[in-house]
């Protein structure tokens, strides 16, 4: 149990995602224009990323290393979560027609989001069995969603200030994730 | 200018991809701590760009418009895995620094940028062009990112030391948020000096993180939005 909120926590804040593995920048500099669809993004992507986590880890256990086809994990993997996204979207459409409201334009984004992809493979790589990749997708997850609330937050005050014109625009969202980061690395220092 | 020419100096200078066109990002901020792994890894998305242009583009006429989008998706993943298991095979130390960003060039929005945007509509010589140029400038912007992360939180460029042992170097710039910075002076000085871009004003990096639709699709929306 305590390995399994270790991975959770070193997913969320001392590996962040978006701030240390540089996955997601994407979506993390381009929806973080408002705090409602961050959040809501946000949201969809733990839905997502765990259940492909979990899918994923199933697929490479049972299928692909008994067969031998290590090498194709790449194409299997992008095409589970693209076809996976699909899915989930007709099955929140039929069922949850609140979360679908919520979540639902923001599901199709997802499939090219790197950080999906990413801990696919990081969780093979460091040989995590199924709830382990469960907990790791869950914890990486959080730590995109925290990621880009946080920048959403700062770019809603950023916009209130009067800064030089040529940070205007991406330069000074570089900069608030860049401070960011720095924080951020504070939590390597975290140890059990 | 002849119209394969122009391909080359829209891709490296008038779209650049990351300095103008801001896709990529991913890729950029993470290897960009050596000079040398920039050079790597813009070489190694190169090779996939310009030869997934080329296959769409041959494909065009092939591919329905309702799947195209998981055509592409396979096309780009199988020369990915190429590429890995050759850069595995022949050049071990990079394999080692590009890690889990080498099969990650599956979702680089550049190359899914580039065959929607571009090669989907044009010919198969072109799309290489296209796949050329795009490639040039995004492994400079990446060299450029590097070697100045390299210069000033290792004190060396290429591996070759520069800076005096006296002067220490500022270790903040090879660590991730260093990342983030360099990113973001080389774009001030872009704007300071009069270069502009649409892309970067907005921040509507990769169309709100549609990075497989980019260009074509965000130009739709756009004027959707705009009605």
């Amino acid at each position: 149990m305590k390995s399994l909120i270790l991975i959770i926590i070193t997913g969320a804040l001392i590996n962040n995602v978006v701030l240390n593995q540089f996955l997601g920048i994407c979506s993390f500099l381009g929806v973080s224009k408002q705090m409602k669809a961050s959040a809501s993004l946000g949201g969809a992507v733990i839905f997502v990323i765990t259940i492909a986590s979990a899918v994923a880890s199933l697929l490479y256990d049972y299928v692909l290393a008994p067969l031998g086809m290590d090498f194709m994990k790449t194409i299997v993997f992008i095409l589970v979560i693209a076809a996976l996204v699909q899915i989930v979207e007709m099955f929140l459409k039929k069922t949850s027609p609140g979360v679908y409201k919520a979540l639902g334009i923001y599901l199709p984004l997802i499939t090219t989001n790197c950080a999906v992809l990413g801990v696919a493979l990081t969780n093979v790589q460091d040989g995590y069995n199924f709830i382990e990749s469960v907990f790791s997708g869950f914890g990486t997850a959080v730590g995109f969603t925290l990621a880009i609330v946080l920048l959403a937050s700062i770019r809603s005050r950023i916009r209130e200030e009067d800064i030089p014109a040529p940070l205007r625009g991406a330069p000074i969202v570089l900069i608030s994730a860049a401070l960011m980061s720095i924080a951020f690395m504070g939590f390597s220092g975290l140890s059990f | 200018m002849n119209k394969y020419v122009e391909r080359l100096y829209n891709g490296v200078v008038k779209e650049n991809p990351t300095l103008i066109l801001m896709l990529g990002m991913c890729p950029t901020l993470a290897v960009s701590t050596r000079a040398m792994n920039g050079i790597g890894m813009g070489l190694s998305t190169m090779a996939v760009l310009i030869l997934s242009n080329l296959v769409i583009s041959l494909l065009r006429k092939v591919i329905p418009d309702e799947v195209r989008l998981p055509a592409y998706i396979v096309v780009v993943a199988s020369l990915v895995t190429v590429t890995e298991l050759l850069i595995e095979a022949y050049l071990p130390s990079l394999y080692e620094a590009l890690g889990i960003y080498i099969p990650l060039i599956v979702v680089n929005c550049i190359i899914l940028g580039r065959a929607e945007a571009y090669a989907n509509k044009h010919t198969p010589l072109l799309s290489v062009m296209d796949g050329i140029g795009m490639g040039i400038g995004f492994t400079l912007a990446l060299t450029l990112a590097g070697l100045i992360r390299e210069l000033l939180g290792n004190g060396t460029a290429f591996g070759a030391q520069i800076l005096p042992s006296g002067i220490d170097p500022i270790g903040i710039f090879v660590q991730p948020p260093g990342a983030f910075l360099v990113l973001a002076l080389i774009i001030a000085v872009m704007n300071a000096i009069g270069i502009k871009s649409r892309q970067r004003d907005l921040v509507d990096v990769g169309c709100d993180g549609v990075c497989a639709r980019c260009t074509a699709e965000c130009k739709k929306s756009g004027e959707v939005n705009a009605k």
